[in-house]
Parts: structure tokens; C-alpha cells; sequence
């Protein structure tokens, strides 16, 4: 019982110390900084323009029930309607665009990430690389980090604005609530500092999914089930460990 | 050359390697044989510290790459190539960026002396036209050959095989063999090719190194094998009954 006690806390401080050896590993000059930076490019594109069409849709919905609720439950009691709007709004921007967005793409990109790299430690293209004179840690997770934490924002702040939007589109033309009041609701009460606790939010969310992703993978072992596995893990690792600082921001930050 | 002194290497309770010690010289195809598990694949990584030995050291000429710290290591992995038992391509690059890799990477060449060393090495390898295909696109001889390709584009001094036959045909398997002795000739390379295909073994077998329960059971030369008593290179070359009565045929037995 308590070997396995034992056991269990010495492979948790096990991983956490080799994820810190990977992130070490990864600061270091670049070999040729052309390279890195089209790779950069190329990571941009795949987790950027790859994702705008799910964190858009979802944002939409989130908005739209958001804002039904909200209308449904104020109607008849002394908060005006007009709140509707900035509730919207406000929880949009604190909590569900940077979080949901954040979780969707832990599932997308992070379990993408995770069966790339894992796939090309399988088949030996780390080793390829590595006897090349290659840093890989650089190489394979330093582009997909500074590719995350900025176009992650980017969607994050993209997912706010579809959010709000969903929730005039359906609100509004169904007549639950006025043009005017939904406008009127957008405007009141608006704290800048939130929108800048939705980035920080964004840039830590998208440096934990990539990094724990690209962790998975670079240390899998065996064959298509532990790649398997690794995927899995990068997704629900991610998204727990998201929530966590999730918790902890808003701790410090309000 | 390279010599390997006393190489052990356990994964947890199980020894692997149990001391070998032996040297590949320059200009040779050195094989590395042995059944599968026999641990080829391990002493190679050791010979190009992509696995640290648990004791025993490596030279390169006169410098122990057991001792060196990751800047040094790069700096001597710029002379080394190696070809992969699967290749190793990369998935989403063409043959001509595969190969161009670490040209890209490593050199301030010109777009120009790029693509002509490219083309120069796809000459080498006879794959001349397939500078746009995937490697999902061509068979796995041709992969190989890209491989080999990609190995030998910085002009290495030091070139390591993994199986560079396994999963070909024996027509394929003889190409890539006299391919990769022909380049370890003409540029004075000191190769050293892991296999246990008995056609590389009699074909390029020109310093060969039995591995046998981690042990080194023979070394030799390609024209030494048929004569050897060690039962145990027999046994591995000459696997088969019909191999076998080939060989008592040849001895005149
Ligand atoms: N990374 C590793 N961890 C643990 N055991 C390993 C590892 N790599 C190889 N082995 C073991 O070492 C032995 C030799 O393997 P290998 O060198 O791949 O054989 P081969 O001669 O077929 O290339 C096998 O029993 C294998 O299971
Ligand atoms: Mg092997």
C-alpha cells in the first residue's frame, strides 16, 4: 500500500520534472532561424486557420443560449432587460471565451500535436533529426508554442465578438429583446481590465495546451496504442490543467 | 575509424550488451549481424549517442563521444549520416525537401547549390525526376533510397545503416547494399551497417561483427565465413536446410 503510495507520487514528480527538462531543452538558440520561422508560419496556419470554423460555430451557440436564458430568467423581475446584454458580454469575455475555446482546441490541436510528434518518435524522425545535429526540443515544440500564444488570443478574442454577436442574432430578431436594449446592455458597466484578463487567460491557456501536448508526444513510447494513449492523455491533461489555472487566475486577478 | 571499447548497456535488469569491443575502419562497409533482438539496433544508437552506454566509451578517431556535452555532439553529428531501419523520412515534405533538409539547416548555401546538390545526390541514388514526390508516394526501396540520399548530402565522414534491407526484396536489397558500398569507396567513408540478411553478409561483408546474447561471437571477413567452425555463425548464416546444402555443396562435402 504504501509502495504504491510511494510508487505513484514518485512518477507524478517523475513526468512533472521531465516536462521542465523538455521546456528547458527548448530555449536555445536556434540552428537557422529561416527555418524555425517558416515552421513557425506553418504552425500559425494549422492551429490558426484550422480551428476558425469550430471556435466560431461554438462561440455562436454559446452566445445565442446564453443570451435566450438570460432574457427568459430576467423577464418579469426588477433587473431590467437591458442586462441581458451585458451579461452576455461580460461572461463571454471572462469565462467562456477563453475557457471553452480553450478546452475545444486542447481537444483539436493538443491531441493533433500529441500524434504528430508522437508519430515522428515512432518512426524515427527525432532520431533523423537529432543525428543531423538538430535541436528537436526546439524544433518540434519552440514554432507550436510561439505559434500558439499568439494566434490562440487571436481566436479567443474572435470567439468573444461570434459570442456576442450569437446572442443578438438570437435574441433580438425573435423579439425577446430590443436593438436598443441589447446595444444598451453591450455599453454598461464595461471594464477594459476584463478584456485584458480574457488575453492573459488566452496566453496561458494556449502555452499550457501546446506544451503539454507536445510533451505527450515527444516522450511516447511503443507502438500505435501508447500514440493512442499519448493523444488522449495530452487532451484530458490539458483540459484539467487549464480549469486549474483557470481557477487560480481568476483568484488572483479579481 | 571508429572503435567501440568494452560497450555495456542494460535497460533495468536486462543486460543487452555485455561488453563488446571492436573497431570499424575507414573506407570499409563494417556490418554489425545478428538474429533479431540480438541487440544490433542498441549498438548502433550507442556508436551515434542517440543511447548513452551504462559503461565502456566510444572513439571517433582519437575523441570519446561518450564524454562530450550536447554542443560538442553537434558539432561531430555534422559528419555523421545515418540511415533509418524505416527510413525516417519526413511525412510532409517532398523527396527534394527531405533531402534538402539539412542543407537548409545547417548551410548558408544559395538556392542554386542547394537544388544541384540535391539533384547531384538523387543522381547518386538513381532516383533522378522524383525531387516532387511524397514519401506516402513511392515504395519502400525508393524511401530507402531517399534515405540514403538524405544521409550523404553534407558529405559525412561517418555513415550508419539500420537494416538498409529489411522489408526490400533480395533484387532491391542487393541495389542499396552495392549503392552504399560504392559511396563508402568513392568518398572514404567509414561505414558500419547493422543486418541480418545473409546476401549483405557475403556481398559487402568486408569487416563483420557476429552479435550473439550480447556478445561479439566472431568477427571476419565475407571470404572467411563458409570456412569458420563457429557453430554458432553457421547456425545464424546458414539458417535454412537449403542454404545449408548449399554450403556443404560449395565445400564439396
Ligand atoms: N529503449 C529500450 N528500452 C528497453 N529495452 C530495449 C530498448 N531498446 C531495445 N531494447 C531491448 O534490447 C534488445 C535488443 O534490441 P535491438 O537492438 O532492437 O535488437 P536488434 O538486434 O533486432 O536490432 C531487445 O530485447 C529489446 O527489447
Ligand atoms: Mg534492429
Amino acid at each position: 500500500m504504501f509502495s504504491f503510495i510511494f510508487r505513484a507520487i514518485h512518477g507524478f514528480f517523475y513526468e512533472i520534472g521531465k516536462y521542465f527538462l523538455l521546456l528547458r531543452l527548448m530555449i536555445a538558440r536556434p540552428e537557422k532561424a529561416s527555418m524555425y520561422w517558416k515552421e513557425t508560419m506553418r504552425q500559425m496556419n494549422d492551429i490558426g486557420v484550422g480551428s476558425l470554423i469550430i471556435v466560431c460555430l461554438i462561440a455562436l451557440f454559446i452566445g445565442a443560449v446564453s443570451a435566450i436564458q438570460f432574457a427568459y430568467q430576467l423577464e418579469g423581475t426588477f433587473v431590467p432587460l437591458y442586462y441581458t446584454g451585458y451579461i452576455v458580454r461580460d461572461m463571454t469575455i471572462i469565462e467562456l471565451a477563453p475557457t471553452i475555446t480553450c478546452l475545444v482546441l486542447a481537444g483539436k490541436v493538443g491531441s493533433n500535436i500529441a500524434a504528430e510528434i508522437g508519430g515522428m518518435r515512432q518512426k524515427e524522425q527525432i532520431d533523423a533529426l537529432e543525428i543531423m545535429g538538430v535541436n528537436t526540443a526546439a524544433y518540434l515544440v519552440m514554432p507550436k508554442l510561439i505559434a500558439a500564444v499568439i494566434v490562440i488570443p487571436m481566436l479567443v478574442f474572435l470567439a468573444a465578438i461570434v459570442s456576442i454577436m450569437g446572442g443578438y442574432i438570437a435574441a433580438v430578431p425573435t423579439g425577446m429583446i430590443g436593438h436598443d436594449a441589447y446595444v444598451l446592455g453591450l455599453r454598461s458597466f464595461f471594464d477594459p481590465y476584463n478584456v485584458f484578463m480574457m488575453f492573459v487567460k488566452a496566453l496561458v491557456f494556449g502555452f499550457i495546451l501546446t506544451s503539454v501536448s507536445s510533451y505527450q508526444g515527444y516522450f511516447v513510447k511503443g507502438g500505435s496504442i501508447e500514440l493512442g494513449r499519448a493523444s488522449t492523455n495530452a487532451v484530458v491533461l490539458s483540459d484539467v490543467i487549464i480549469l486549474l489555472a483557470d481557477y487560480f487566475i481568476t483568484l488572483l486577478m479579481t | 575509424m571508429i572503435r567501440a571499447v568494452d560497450i555495456k548497456k542494460s535497460f533495468g535488469d536486462v543486460e543487452v550488451l555485455k561488453g563488446i569491443s571492436t573497431t570499424f575502419d575507414k573506407g570499409k562497409t563494417n556490418l554489425i549481424i545478428g538474429r533479431s533482438g540480438a541487440g544490433k539496433t542498441v549498438f548502433l544508437k550507442i556508436l551515434v549517442s542517440l543511447f548513452q552506454p551504462t559503461e565502456g566509451q566510444i572513439f571517433y578517431e582519437d575523441t570519446d563521444i561518450t564524454k562530450l556535452n550536447k554542443r560538442q555532439l553537434i558539432e561531430i553529428r555534422k559528419d555523421i549520416g545515418m540511415l533509418f531501419q524505416g527510413s525516417a523520412l519526413f511525412d510532409s515534405m517532398t523527396v527534394e525537401e527531405n533531402i534538402r533538409f539539412p542543407l537548409d539547416m545547417f548551410t548558408n548555401m544559395t538556392r542554386k547549390e542547394k537544388e544541384d546538390r540535391v539533384n547531384e545526390r538523387l543522381e547518386v541514388v538513381n532516383l533522378e525526376g522524383s525531387n516532387k514526390k511524397y514519401p506516402g508516394e513511392i515504395s519502400g526501396g525508393m524511401q530507402k533510397r531517399v534515405g540514403i540520399a538524405r544521409s550523404i548530402v553534407l558529405n559525412p565522414k561517418f555513415l550508419f545503416c539500420d537494416e538498409p534491407n529489411s522489408g526490400l526484396d533480395p533484387k532491391t536489397s542487393l541495389v542499396i547494399d552495392e549503392l552504399i558500398q560504392q559511396i563508402t569507396v568513392d568518398n572514404q567513408i567509414t561505414t558500419v551497417i547493422n543486418t541480418h540478411d545473409m546476401n549483405s553478409v557475403m556481398e559487402i561483408g568486408e569487416k563483420i561483427n557476429f552479435l550473439h546474447m550480447g556478445k561479439l561471437a566472431w568477427v571476419g571477413h565475407k571470404s572467411e565465413v563458409l570456412d569458420s567452425d563457429n557453430q554458432l555463425l553457421q547456425e545464424f548464416i546458414f539458417a535454412s536446410p537449403f542454404l545449408q546444402r548449399l554450403r556443404d555443396k560449395a565445400l564439396g562435402k
